[in-house]
């Protein structure tokens, strides 16, 4: 018996050390998004199962994506895990930069993530990173105004019925504006929405020959839509209008309708800071009347380790432990269903618990309308629906979108803000060796 | 009459003074409003002035979520360390342009300062390899380096124009006494330009406490001061403006207190040799 005590005595010993002997600090490099700094709360759990200890750094988008790109193209080792998005994945996998991560544990159950997901964070079929959370783009919409308008939102409405629904809710005595869009310059902001936006009327960014699209008659019927229905129904000053400033406003009370990302539902439907969070419905975003495509994007913050650091092997158990179904139950647990990272896995859409929270089944019809691989009505030579996965496009679609905010802001016509893209974007895709 | 007419520009121009004061202040004074706010009320339209439920508990999630300490005392090191080291390389090359000046000395005082010009972006990527090589990369030794350089101009130049006040025949003096070049330094020039020497000190100070670019991207989780700590809680998704003020107000608290004590010397030295 005494034998039998000090042998698991000094077999506990020895797992002790051992794994004490592997245990490592890994840095993350993060963005401020609140299922990420949930993510954060949680490390404890993850230091407790593995003893791998985790330092975070937490940066704003912008200043985030020029940080861990300098980094990883200069071979910095200062990051173990990368928080990065579905443009750069696909980038930085064709470059050899970040960790293929096709062999991961057999519990992870890698098959249960969203196809969509999976094949967005995909290059050449090898997975380069772990969604933590996806999205699609959505309507979210007033059902009380909605229904004081007379109207009844269809489940998948066209632009026309939207526009139509916009200006009868828009009460401009009482501050109330029937639609709410992104017009702010940037690639991620107003470009992303007027892309998705251009693919459902049947425009596109490129032909197959890498030849820019905005001198087509789908483009300026998208921009001409889309002023003439803002500058009906919307907001004052919407071309500086992105993300966060719509959900100031829907949460103030001050727009019967917003499409935009699927993660803001639990937004405006959180009371205690959505003064409206019990009126919100939710549709499929809207396609142009005889075009398929609909104006919804896929997005997915996705954690990839950067080839070269020495502690891979840890990196992929934090990977392993933030993107699995353990870690959606140990935030169900504490927090709530409705406070999951959505978008990821099959199985979240499967639970019944989760079948439960209004948003749900919306946020998946969504996402799996969306097809990166096949984003216009046209064909394409490119893969991504509100961005072209070009190490080329950040730059040329942010100068894009500075010139359509700056015709949303009346400084110049539709017509020359197009004339303007279709140039610079020729101009760029020359210079970088695809025309 | 010329009296009455003295006091009225007198109230008038202290009414303006006050009035353009507090149109200065007004950023920093929302922002320290706005940390005592819920998120909700933040973005609140019509925006509410004093009238609100006041919170601490955007300053509670910062500490759970931060250590803030350690930004702190990044901050502190990166700043102090850079402004030491920028004034010891500062005063004797100051002290040469002012007193033992060459032909040549007005155009290095120049070419010193256009490097200012230079986008530091441009020189991003060959600093980022330096670092990498030396094993510098999120190192407070790095930072206090390229601080330093990157202020020394600054320096250089406020030291000069505050030695050119100084009667070189002092120094002279004292070297006649038998004052080493040392002496001359340490025990002559230093104590009479102590003014300038103070508000060189500060102003760099409050510039490399601010500076948000290298710091950013030098750093990573040991070295980052708290330009860094602010810049983590910026949002892309979701509200964070209170959250965010109340970072701010943390971060730049230690620069005004500092600022507010000390605000006699930098007037004073900023003002040092303006009237003759």
């Amino acid at each position: 018996m005494k034998l039998a005590n000090a042998l698991r005595a000094a077999t506990a010993l020895t797992v002790m050390t051992t794994s004490a002997a592997y245990a490592e600090t890994i840095t993350i490099a993060t963005v401020n998004n609140g299922d990420m700094i949930r993510m954060q709360g949680y490390t404890d759990d993850f230091t407790a199962k593995t003893g791998h200890e985790v330092e975070w750094v937490t940066l704003e988008e912008n200043v985030l994506r020029q940080r861990v790109t300098t980094d990883i193209a200069a071979k910095g080792g200062s990051f173990d895990i990368m928080t990065i998005g579905m443009y750069e994945t696909p980038i930085w996998g064709a470059n050899g930069w970040l960790v293929g991560l096709d062999n991961l544990s057999a519990e992870y159950d890698a098959d249960d993530i969203l196809p969509a997901m999976r094949a967005g964070l995909s290059h050449e079929g090898t997975m380069y990173a772990a969604p933590f959370y996806g999205e699609s783009s959505m309507i979210m919409y007033r059902k009380d105004l909605m229904e004081k308008a007379g109207l009844e939102m269809p489940t998948a409405p066209t632009w026309q019925f939207i526009r139509e629904a916009a200006a009868a809710m828009t009460d401009r005595d009482n501050d109330i504006n029937g639609i709410c869009l992104r017009g702010k310059a940037g690639w991620g902001e107003g470009g992303a929405f007027i892309t998705v936006t251009a693919n459902s009327f049947g425009a596109r960014w490129f032909d197959e020959d890498w030849n820019a699209q905005f001198d087509q008659p789908e483009w300026k019927a998208a921009l001409d839509f889309y002023t003439g229905m803002m500058g009906e129904s919307g907001p004052n000053g919407y071309a500086t209008n992105g993300f966060n400033e719509n959900l100031n406003l829907f949460q103030q009370g001050k727009c019967g309708m917003w499409i935009d990302a699927t993660v803001a539902a639990s937004f405006v439907t959180n009371p205690n800071d959505s003064t409206v969070a019990e009126h919100v419905g939710f549709a499929l975003a809207p396609n142009s009347e005889g075009v398929e495509k609909k104006a919804n994007w896929l997005w997915a913050w996705a954690l990839a380790i950067p080839a070269g650091t020495q502690k891979e092997d840890a990196a992929k158990q934090f990977i392993e432990w933030a993107t699995s179904k353990d870690y959606i139950e140990l935030v169900a647990e504490n927090e709530g269903w409705a406070n999951v990272p959505p978008g990821a896995r099959t199985s979240l859409y499967e639970n019944p618990n989760y079948q439960e929270v209004p948003f749900a089944q919306m946020t998946l019809d969504s996402i799996l309308a969306a097809d990166p691989t096949n984003p216009t009505v046209d064909p394409v030579p490119y893969v991504g629906i509100q961005f072209v996965a070009i190490p080329e496009f950040a730059g040329i679609a942010t100068e894009v979108s500075q010139e359509f905010s700056a015709a949303y802001a009346g400084q110049q016509t539709v017509e020359e803000a197009l004339a303007k893209a279709q140039a610079l974007t020729n101009d760029a895709m020359e210079a970088a060796g695809y025309r | 009459m010329a009296r009455a007419v003295t006091q009225q520009r007198k109230i008038l121009n202290t009414t303006l003074a006050w009035g353009i004061g507090l149109l200065i202040f007004f950023p920093i004074l929302w922002t320290i409003l706005t940390s005592f706010k819920t998120e909700a009320t933040a973005i609140a339209d019509p925006p509410v002035f004093l009238a609100f439920d006041w919170t601490l508990e955007n300053y509670t999630a910062v500490l759970e979520r931060s250590n803030y300490a350690r930004f702190l005392w990044n901050s502190i090191f990166i700043a102090g360390g850079s402004t030491l080291l920028g004034i010891i390389i500062a005063i004797p090359a100051a002290w040469s342009m002012a007193f033992v000046p060459s032909k040549r000395t007005k155009d290095i005082l120049l070419w010193m300062l256009s490097t200012k010009m230079l986008p530091a972006v441009g020189v991003l990527y060959p600093i980022y390899l330096i670092c990498i090589k030396m094993g510098l990369l999120d190192s407070r030794l790095a930072l206090v380096v390229i601080l330093m350089l990157m202020n020394l101009p600054i320096i250089v130049w406020m030291l000069y124009t505050y030695f050119r006040e100084i009667p070189g025949e002092i120094l002279e003096a004292a070297r006649m006494d038998g004052a080493s070049l040392k002496e001359e330094i340490l025990h002559v020039l230093t104590p009479m330009a102590i003014p300038g020497i103070a508000s060189t000190v500060l102003l760099n100070f409050i510039l490399a406490w601010n500076e948000a670019f290298w710091t950013l991207n030098l750093t990573a989780a040991k070295a980052a001061p708290l330009t860094a700590f602010i810049a983590s809680y910026s949002s892309p998704e979701g509200l964070f403006f209170a959250k965010l003020s109340a970072a701010s107000t943390m971060a730049i608290a230690p620069i005004l207190i500092l600022g507010w004590f000390s605000q006699k010397q930098l007037v004073s030295g900023l003002t040092f040799g303006a009237v003759k």
